[in-house]
């Protein structure tokens, strides 16, 4: 059991290992249906986001729709 | 009414109820964002890909706002600036799963937002690859809607004047020369400001006009979004009813003959 450190839309953030990428959305609050979710700029499919494990050092991002033209 | 004349709109396959499509940008508040685009009548709403804030998640999500089984969403990639930025905020859209179109912008320059044309090309040519129905933005350039069109995207949205100008329809006969020459829908976007825009730029045939601007900053958007509804159609329907010729001369709507003696 040690602390990642993990870039999160280009924020540090630190969470508890050893975690998944849906652990870390519950450790944030936010809904998986509600993002999308790219880790090290791979795209991960909503399904697998409880399988992958995160590493030291990942870099994540979460997007979702915002208004635009 | 119009529907007794004309036919539908139908972009890569989809048919679309209006002729008219808007953005979701720049709203005073999420309320007025809705009722506008329900007085629109549009079908088509686009929406950007942006960072989830962190901190206040729940209030800027547009989809906590928009029922996307009564809209059609179509994501952009506002706000890149290289074929492989927008490649990746097209995969992006894709992955939250509502369609495979994507409003497709490459942009060339921050003062005027123009679009680069050659990154557009790129983009568009490797999304249609992966299966994507590409709407690419794009100058008021024959050549380059042409080019597009051969890489594969379903409709060609050149602009009417820069993003966010409300300058209007700011070259009728490119926009004219676009629509006769391609085969897929064009789509007008960007630019237009008010209603009369929407109609002239409608009058020159093309298959339909999305806009942001107009609407949101306008003092009333939902009046505004009411005149667009009725300035497009009236716009479309002057277009397949057939203008008179233009004349130098006047000529007399009333019997020549007849006149007292």
């Amino acid at each position: 059991m040690s602390d990642l450190h993990l870039q999160v839309n280009g924020d540090p953030r630190t969470v508890p290992g050893p975690a998944t990428l849906l652990d870390l959305l519950g450790h944030l609050g936010i809904d998986p249906r509600m993002v999308v979710v790219e880790l090290n700029r791979e795209i991960v499919r909503r399904p697998r986001l409880g399988e992958v494990s995160l590493g030291e050092g990942d870099q994540i991002e979460l997007v979702h729709f915002v208004g635009g033209g | 009414m119009t529907d007794l004349i004309d036919t539908p709109l139908t972009v890569g396959g989809r048919t679309f109820t209006s002729r008219l499509l808007v953005g979701t940008g720049k709203y005073r508040n999420n309320q007025e964002m809705v009722a506008a685009i329900a007085a629109s009548g549009a079908e088509v709403v686009t929406v950007a890909v942006r960072r989830v804030d962190l901190d206040r998640t729940k209030e800027e999500g547009v989809l906590y706002h928009l029922d996307p089984s009564r809209c059609f969403l179509l994501a952009n990639t506002a706000g890149c600036y290289t074929a492989d930025d927008a490649i990746r905020y097209a995969r992006l859209a894709r992955e939250a799963g509502f369609n495979e179109f994507i409003k497709l912008e490459v942009i060339g320059d921050r003062d005027t937002l123009l679009p680069d044309t050659d990154g557009l090309l790129t983009a568009t040519r490797t999304l249609a690859a992966e299966g994507f129905k590409v709407m690419a933005y794009t100058n008021d350039d024959l050549i380059a809607a042409l080019r597009l069109e051969e890489a594969g995207a379903v409709a060609v949205m050149p602009l009417a004047s820069p993003i966010g100008s409300g300058l209007g329809l700011l070259n009728p006969y490119s926009i004219r020369s676009i629509k006769q020459r391609l085969t897929v829908p064009v789509l007008v976007d960007a630019g237009v400001g008010t209603a009369s825009d929407a109609c002239l730029t409608m009058e020159q045939g093309v298959d339909g006009i999305l806009m942001n601007t107009a609407i949101a900053e306008a003092e009333d958007p939902v009046a505004m979004a009411t005149a667009m509804r009725y300035a497009v159609e009236a716009g479309r329907l002057a277009f397949l009813a057939g203008r008179m010729p233009r004349r130098e001369i006047a000529v007399p709507s009333s019997p020549a003959r007849g006149m007292l003696g």
